[in-house]
């Protein structure tokens, strides 16, 4: 009986030519966390893939409790106890939450009718010992993601996993979420389950990890204890190289007030928000998941137009009312989420890059390819996208790759003032200190920046002032150097009155 | 600046109830309008409030009931069948002529073989979609186009009138041997089974699931492919039927039977909450929006209304659907964060 | 050997500006060069069948036969490209011809009558336009319910009534040909609107906000691009041309009845599927929808002269709309699927599958035999 759940050897995959996994080995015992760890493109979740079936193996072979295994598909993985919940969740938005827990499986009276009455005892009991609060029938398209999430544990719960496999599922909780789902998390630990834990965030995986794998362009570096490294070796496995300078802010001297925001108001999202923001200074704005960040964001951007408040831009006094306007006026915004808002993933990179400043390539609307191309081209390099060339994809491209042509385009309408949501959110970390170090240099010549993020590391390590929000409400205001960890999270979690120093 | 504690939001519980309340309110809500139009109908033109006038509504509702629910089952995964009419039109033609040349057949035969050509039509296009990859929308246009072809090859352009079929054929959608003609006896007997297969059946629910979220559906074990051949099946079988009794009420099988009848049945669908993206969908929605056509239909003729302005009533109901619809989605969304 | 650009790597000038050699011209035309062997094809089966068929006079009359279908596929190849749908184009097309043939039955000018006529359609189109554009419902029902309503408003306006009477002039539109040629005057107008629209859609930006709409929505919308605007003008047009389409149609019958067109909207859509526009939007050529409605007219008339009936023929060519995508998928699966663990139960079910179908059309021909025999 080996002393492994999973074992898998050896493992070599290719895809239309290009080798994505290299002999690589990985071994998971029972009732560990076992993370996960690599770059964008160093073939995680091509391994996780694997071990659910959904790819087959070129070469190698996977041992499930000592025996070989072939899974052709998901539902012969999940058959054989494998669970995995994606970042893409795998709910049904239009199922209530008991159903969801169950389906495919609702249990069934001797007949063959499904028992209703069974489903929604089984799962309320089951929710109850998971100590999650859930209205049973509620469909799953009105829960949070936190509660979505919960509601995929508790369906792995429910099948009795072996396996666990959670694929960067902290990337949009909140705090206080985070530390709900780790409870779960090591709950199913100490029943025996293994789980192999995905994550960027190194902070969250010494708390909870037990072991860690690195993976590194497609190869297996080492499997560690968690107790015996640190976060350097950690980036240096991943990286192969020292990371220095993960923030690399520079102090610029704040020139004339860029954007002002007076009463901002949009009914259900946010309530009189207001700040400024000056040319040459980076503005971090914190808060949890779902504070309304986001929203203010696309308010000032002109998707989703606030219903009261004030916006200045540059002194004027404006209402925007389409991004083609927010554009007009020098605004740009990066958005939170790559492939739903800031690429065409089935277009190639150039007109990826050109889209918002295509007429500039066109005249009187007749399209100049040659003008376009060599535009593209030069933002592209600019950035150092690595691609084979422009007419690749863009789906075909790593996040962080896809991320610099997110900011190739926008860099290239000239802005001057620029949003960004979430820009190193699902990004390795080389690419993280890149898009750092642009930030910076951009800032230091003069773009006001307003800078939106969940990871604290980044808002004090960037940031020359943050504001903190907390359910549409602005709660806080700090300058950088007063600013501490625990000061951003009070006032982003707690009902607190915060002094502000100018 | 300093902010004080930021004011309580109400929270996803209360969100529910209200939440709760608007999805009932769309059935409740179709209800409802069906109430003010048969009083504002009545008071028109009393003679709509009868025991025959209702029966009439019954009688022309039935066929479309019963295929509006198939189609229903085809919406929910996220699919259409815009082939209905033609397969209706097809296997009436056929089972005319076998029921011609063998009159002394039992009714019970000349159904039996109707469902069976109607799978076989099905299964045709359930494995185009399925294995073939086509898509829905276009599948069944090409089917919708052979079909009717074949209907003008199979009968030469000649049709089957009433003289040449059977008497008890002819009884098979209209005798009363229960109190209410055997249409509308059968229409309510496949409701009562379409009910029950998609509330109490595993495969019922795995419908929901896959319109709601094919890869989810994928993941949890549910086979997608068998899952969309089979409602695909089950429209051309419920389709067959249908063309039986249509041949039977209307006592003929012409080369352009059942012509455009699939607008209705996605009318009656969409009209009873089914959502054109998948996942929603009620049996009881259903029956509601082909009451509220059939309705509309007959009112106009009793209100004197040109017929000619049917067709512009229903497409003008489609519309008021939707948009109500879409109105009461972004009330929701509204109050959620 | 394609050099994947490895993260982490040091090297920065990987970075090509020039495409890789061999894919571009093989995968720009491979869908056009399907529908250009067909065409040829066709022709020669054609040919061969009947001596007619390549005389220029019947090809002069058969070619206006689809030229109403043309008009209104030129819009729907946008409107599909981004993704949405128009089922209400042979609706309208009722609806502004009836309104023309109304008025005109009145006694009004016929040219003023046919302006209120493209009014009207355009009109129509603004209200599918801004259906789906400003309150954003789905397009499929939205113009399902204005497939039924302008039908409707069609009858409304001339019941069981025809229009008739129309000037020489205006049924020159529709009958007229090309001075001192054979080319009939509603065909050269296609072939200039469809130049024209084939321009726009892949030499101006405006085209390809219509790509970008129809592969992500939501990313173009973000890059300021006028989502909702771009969608109402092509519902406009798709309204606009189909009042045309009206025109020319109630041109070259002479006559109109509230019925007009019914059921184009379907062969609008195929020859726009048929052309390699996927559905989905996205993807697809102009010249793919002009050969592929040039293969459709072709092969209706060969039927034609075959004396195939004109629902027979829709055996064809509904085949050919579900084979055109039907095989290269299946193509693909065979070459990909590698696994022959599932190949026996899936020859078994097969097998049974075909047995069905077999048995279906045994019961088909034997059943009508007997009918038809006995008369």
């Amino acid at each position: 009986m080996s002393e492994y759940i999973l074992e898998l050897k050896k493992i070599s995959k290719s895809f239309s030519g290009v080798e994505v996994l290299h002999e690589v080995s990985f071994a998971l015992r029972p009732g560990e966390v076992h993370a996960l760890l690599g770059e964008n493109g160093a073939g995680k979740s091509t391994l996780v893939k694997i071990i659910t079936g959904v790819h087959q193996p070129d070469k190698g072979e996977i041992l499930l409790n000592g025996e070989h295994v072939h899974f052709h598909d998901a539902r012969e993985s999940r058959q054989a106890g494998i669970a995995a919940i994606y970042q893409e969740l795998s709910l049904f938005p239009d199922l209530d939450v008991a159903e969801n827990i169950f389906a495919g499986r609702q249990p069934v009276t001797l007949g063959g009718r499904v028992d209703w009455r069974k489903l929604y005892s089984e799962a309320g009991k089951l929710l109850e010992s998971l100590g999650v609060k859930l209205d049973l029938k509620q469909k799953a398209r009105t829960l949070s993601i936190a509660q979505q999430q919960m509601v995929e544990i508790a369906r792995a719960f429910s099948i009795n996993a072996q396996i666990l496999i959670m694929d960067e599922p902290t990337s949009s909780l909140t705090l206080h979420e985070v530390d709900d789902l780790f409870r779960l998390v090591r709950r199913l630990r100490a029943e025996g389950t293994a789980i192999i834990f995905i994550s960027h965030r190194l902070d969250e995986l010494f708390s909870l990890a037990d072991r860690v794998t690195v993976l590194r362009d497609g190869s297996y570096v080492d499997t560690r204890e968690i107790k015996d490294v640190t976060r350097d070796d950690l980036i240096r496995m991943m990286v192969g190289r020292t990371i220095t300078n993960l923030f690399p802010k520079q102090d610029v001297q704040a020139g004339d007030v860029a954007l002002r925001v007076q009463d901002l108001t949009r009914a259900g999202s946010f309530y009189n928000v207001g700040f400024e923001l000056r040319r040459g200074e980076i503005l971090g704005l914190a808060g949890l998941v779902g504070a309304g960040r986001t929203n203010v964001a696309r308010a000032i951007f002109g998707v989703e137009p606030p219903t009261a408040g004030r916006l200045e831009v540059e002194g004027r006094e404006v209402s925007i009312t389409s991004p083609q306007q927010a554009i007009e006026l020098g605004l740009a915004y990066v958005p939170e989420d790559r492939q739903l808002h800031g690429l065409i993933p089935a277009m190639s990179l150039t007109p990826n890059i050109s889209l918002p400043t295509l007429y500039q390539h066109a005249r009187a609307g007749w399209l100049q390819d040659k003008s376009e191309r060599r535009s593209a081209y030069e933002a592209a390099l600019q950035m150092e996208v690595r691609a084979n060339n422009i007419w690749q994809f863009a789906r075909e491209l790593s996040g962080g790759n896809q991320q610099k042509v997110v900011l190739a385009k926008w860099l290239s309408t000239n802005p001057r003032i620029l949003i960004l949501d979430e820009p190193t959110r699902g990004i390795d970390v080389g690419t993280k200190a890149a898009v750092h170090a642009l930030m910076s240099k951009l800032a230091a010549e003069g773009m006001a920046i307003l800078m939106i993020s969940s990871e604290l590391p980044e808002i004090l390590g960037m940031s020359d002032r943050i504001i903190v929000m907390r359910e549409g409400h602005v709660t806080a205001h700090f300058s950088r150097a007063e600013a501490t960890q625990e000061k951003i999270i009070s006032a982003a979690t707690q009902n607190v009155t915060i002094g502000m120093t100018q | 600046m300093t902010v004080q504690n930021p004011p309580a939001i109400r929270r996803s519980i209360a969100r529910n109830g209200w939440l709760w309340t608007l999805i009932r309110f769309r059935e409740a809500g179709i209800g409802l309008f069906i109430l003010i139009l048969v009083i504002a109908v009545t008071l028109r033109a009393p003679s709509f409030l009868t025991i025959d006038n209702f029966e009439d509504i019954l009688l022309n509702i039935s066929i479309l009931t019963i295929v509006a629910l198939a189609q229903t089952m085809v919406i929910i995964t996220h699919g259409i069948d815009l082939s209905v009419s033609s397969m209706i039109g097809l296997v009436a033609m056929m089972v005319a002529f076998v029921v011609k040349q063998n009159p002394e057949m039992p009714v019970i035969f000349s159904v039996l073989l109707g469902m069976a050509l109607g799978s076989v039509l099905g299964t045709f296009n359930g494995l185009i979609i399925t294995f073939g990859k086509v898509p829905p929308i276009i599948a069944t246009l090409g089917t919708l186009s052979i079909y009717r072809g074949l209907v003008f090859f199979y009968s030469q352009g000649t049709w089957i009138n009433s003289f040449e079929l059977p008497a008890n054929f002819k009884a098979l959608s209209k005798g009363t041997p229960l109190g209410l003609p055997n249409m509308v006896i059968i229409a309510i007997l496949v409701a009562i089974v379409v009910y029950y297969f998609l509330n109490y059946t595993r495969t019922g629910r795995d419908i929901y699931a896959v319109g709601s979220n094919p890869d989810a559906a994928q993941f949890a074990g549910i086979r997608k492919q068998r899952i969309t051949f089979l409602v695909y099946m089950i429209s051309g079988l419920l389709s067959g039927l249908a063309a039986v009794l249509w041949a039977s009420r209307f006592e003929s099988a012409q080369t352009n039977t059942a012509l455009g009848f699939e607008l209705q049945t996605v009318a009656a669908s969409v009209v009873g909450g089914v959502s054109i993206s998948g996942g929603v969908g009620t049996v009881t929605g259903v029956l509601l929006g082909a009451l509220l056509l059939g309705i509309i239909q007959n009112s106009l003729t009793l209100i004197r209304i040109s017929p000619f302005w049917q067709l512009a009533a229903q497409g003008l109901l489609i519309l008021i659907a939707v948009i109500s619809d879409k109105w009461i989605l972004s009330r929701v969304e509204r109050t959620k964060k | 050997m394609k050099e994947q650009g490895a993260i982490g790597s040091k090297s920065s000038a990987l970075l090509s500006e020039f495409p890789p050699r061999r894919s571009f011209l093989a995968n720009f035309q491979r869908w056009e060069w399907m529908l250009v062997a067909l065409i040829i094809l066709d022709i020669l089966f054609n040919m061969s069948r009947s001596p007619h068929f390549l005389d220029a006079r019947n090809l002069s009359r058969t070619s206006s036969d689809f030229m109403e279908i043309g008009l209104m596929m030129l819009p729907m190849v946008f409107i599909i490209i981004t993704g949405n749908i128009d089922l209400s184009v042979a609706s309208n097309m009722g609806m502004s011809a009836s309104f023309m043939g109304l008025l005109h039955n009145q006694g009004v000018n016929i040219w003023v009558a046919a302006l209120a006529g493209l009014l009207l359609g355009t009109l129509g189109g603004m209200l599918n336009g801004y259906l789906v554009a400003r309150v954003k419902l789905p397009a499929l029902v939205v113009t399902l319910g204005t497939y039924a309503f302008y039908r409707g408003i069609a009858y409304g306006f001339l019941g069981d009534q025809a229009a008739r009477g129309y000037p020489e002039a205006f049924k020159y539109l529709g009958q007229g040909k090309v001075f001192g040629t054979l080319v009939p005057f509603s065909v050269a107008l296609f072939i200039v609107l469809a130049i024209l629209f084939g321009l726009v859609l892949h030499r101006t930006t405006f085209g390809r906000y219509l790509y970008a709409i129809g592969n992500n929505e939501n990313a173009t919308l973000y890059s300021g691009i006028p989502v909702a605007r771009i969608k109402f003008i092509i519902y406009t047009l798709s309204g606009f041309m189909a009042a045309f389409a009206g025109l020319i149609l109630a041109a070259r019958f002479g006559s109109t009845r509230p019925d007009i067109g019914t059921g184009l909207e379907l062969a609008v859509i195929t020859a726009v599927v048929l052309g390699g526009v996927d559905i989905n939007g996205g993807k697809g050529t102009m010249l793919g929808a002009v050969l592929s409605l040039f293969l459709i007219g072709l092969m209706r008339f060969g039927m034609g002269l075959l004396n195939i009936q004109g629902q027979v023929q829709g055996i064809v060519i509904g085949s050919l709309l579900i084979l055109s995508i039907l095989l290269p998928g299946v193509a693909q699966q065979i070459s990909s699927t590698r696994n022959f663990q599932f190949q026996s139960r899936a020859v078994l079910t097969a097998l049974g599958v075909l047995a069905v179908f077999v048995a279906f059309f045994l019961f088909f021909f034997w059943s009508r035999a007997a009918v038809i025999a006995g008369g």
